[in-house]
């Protein structure tokens, strides 16, 4: 059943890659940890996206000595695809700091599970 | 020999510390913020006393939650390796996904004029994804000025004042020689590498993204060497308001204009010129430009927002 | 086993193996240092895919860019437990 694991071995790092990201989002108790978990998720996914586009042979997209042939170029789709998506997740890391920084003022910790129980104590409180 | 070994990994013990001279540390106990003996034990107790709660009240709740994120991620990384191994060989082409790949190889030369088949593609072919894509950033740039942004509503602490306004030589990094030295020596190369990338993005790898991280980081390099008092002579807010506001409204006219006149088949009157030369390409250039720019703005709005809470030091 | 599957195997590798790092470390400025090492590490396998745009950005904005705002928050988050309660 796995026996084409070490054929597709990029692709299988990106798998695992993106485990390892999961596992710290469910595992880690803070909060700094849980949000470098979902950056290597993010990477892991570019991984495996961009690894369907390498033909093996041939060169990186850029036209020399006028070939126009697509047989001596890889498939520049997904480094397009990739590109936009390395962007969007530095911006999404960005707005997640910046709620990471509210809510330590807030409650002066960075312990998911003690946020909770203070945010339910205060508010049975009022 | 395992102690030792633990040691050093752990960072309680540096191999070289008789050999290399180390830093001065700076002074911890200041009176402006040394902690009081009843504020410590007021935080411990809290902390204590909110540990217990936990572990009173969510007992059965960690239980099942461990045993069912055990089982997920079990079940995640299994299900996925097993569709990767049954996936097609690695490196070899796919025969059946080809039309839009040949028609992007052998006519995008002469249907963008760019060299770089990557660049031509995100933004002459795919440029409403890229546009997308800017408002993404521009938009992460608005959410973190709403959150982060202080003004008299609220106050800066103290620390934060006396670390933003004043110059504190323990904590304020743009006095030390070293950095000052580097930033002297590596910044007017690093601020030209980035030029020359978003210059030639359709005749060499690189592009808007990469050039404008590029600039983003020698501006961070900028203002952490040499205090923000320098940056903000030249990169006030609303010169950050302009850039941004001016590169996106530039976009969206000028790709709306190639838009309407492919769309009913006119030509557009926008000249392809001669591929490899750096004035080529059509409208790739000045849009590389445009997204470049508000790359580099929201790089260093970021910085400059986490640092001190405002974009131009108002 | 030319030279260069074995160089692209030992990258990947080396990849996991400073995922599983960033994981077990119980401090936060390890965390971050070797995060920023992961993302250069993944800007070398970029290469060897034969895609320089991603090489390029990604070490601009990966280890640069994102590991300079982990840093940043890091030194605000200790400057806000050394403020005054009563301020």
């Amino acid at each position: 059943m796995f026996e084409n694991l070490w054929i597709n071995g990029e692709e299988a790092v990106a798998i695992i890659l993106f485990g390892i990201g999961f596992t710290m989002l469910l595992f880690q108790r803070n909060l700094l940890k849980k949000l470098i978990g979902m950056n290597i998720m993010d990477t892991g996914v570019f991984l495996f996206l961009a690894s369907m586009g390498y033909i093996e042979g041939r060169k990186a997209p850029i036209v020399t000595n006028g070939v126009l042939d697509t047989a001596a170029y890889i498939n520049p789709v997904p480094a397009g695809l990739v590109l936009t998506g390395i962007v969007v997740s530095v911006s999404v890391t960005a707005v997640m700091l910046s709620l990471v920084i509210r809510l330590y003022k807030r409650y002066h910790t960075l312990d998911l599970d003690e946020i909770y129980v203070l945010s339910k104590h205060q508010m049975e409180d009022r | 020999m395992k102690e030792r070994f633990f040691k050093w990994f752990y960072g309680e013990s540096d191999p070289m510390e008789h050999i290399l001279d180390c830093a001065e540390v700076p002074d911890e106990s200041r009176e402006e913020w040394k902690y009081e003996e009843h504020e410590i034990e007021r935080e411990i107790s809290r902390r204590v006393h909110t540990q217990s709660v936990i572990r009173a009240e969510r007992r059965g709740f960690y239980a099942f939650y461990l045993i069912i994120a055990v089982i997920s991620c079990l079940m995640l990384i299994g299900v996925l390796l097993f569709t990767v191994s049954q996936l097609p060989r690695y490196g070899v082409e796919n025969p059946r996904a080809k039309e839009v790949i040949e028609r992007y190889v052998e006519k995008g030369l002469e249907e963008t004029g760019a060299v770089n088949i990557v660049s031509g593609m995100i933004l002459d072919y795919r440029a409403f994804d890229t546009l997308g894509e800017s408002h993404v950033l521009f938009t992460a740039l608005l959410c973190v000025m709403i959150l982060l942004r202080l003004d008299e509503k609220n106050k800066r602490t103290r620390y934060e004042n006396y670390y933003t306004v004043l110059a504190d030589p323990y904590y304020d990094i743009s006095t030390d020689p070293i950095m000052r030295i580097a930033a002297t020596i590596t910044l007017p190369s690093i601020f030209l590498f980035g030029i020359y990338i978003l210059l030639n993005g359709q005749i060499s790898p690189g592009g808007g993204f990469s050039g404008g991280a590029v600039m983003g980081a020698a501006l961070i390099i900028y203002a952490a060497a040499f205090g923000f008092t320098v940056t903000d002579r030249v990169f006030t807010y609303r010169m950050s308001r302009c850039i941004t506001f001016l590169s996106l409204a530039f976009y969206s006219f000028a790709k709306g204009y190639v838009f309407f006149t492919g769309a009913n088949g006119i030509p557009n009157g926008v000249p392809k010129g001669t591929p490899g030369a750096v004035l080529s390409g059509g409208l790739i250039l000045p849009l590389d430009i445009a997204v470049g720019m508000v790359v580099a703005c929201t790089m260093f709005g970021f910085y400059s927002l986490f640092r001190r809470g405002s974009i131009g030091g108002e | 086993m030319s030279l260069l599957v074995i160089f692209r195997s030992i990258l990947l590798i080396l990849l996991i193996v400073c995922a599983i790092a960033v994981n077990l470390t119980k401090d936060l400025l390890r965390a971050v240092i070797i995060f920023m090492s992961y993302s250069s590490i993944m800007c070398l396998i970029w290469i060897l895919m034969e895609s320089p745009d991603l090489a390029i950005t990604e070490a601009a904005v990966g280890a640069g860019i994102s590991g300079t705002l982990f840093l940043v928050t890091l030194k605000k988050l200790r400057a806000e437990d050394h403020t005054e309660e009563n301020e």
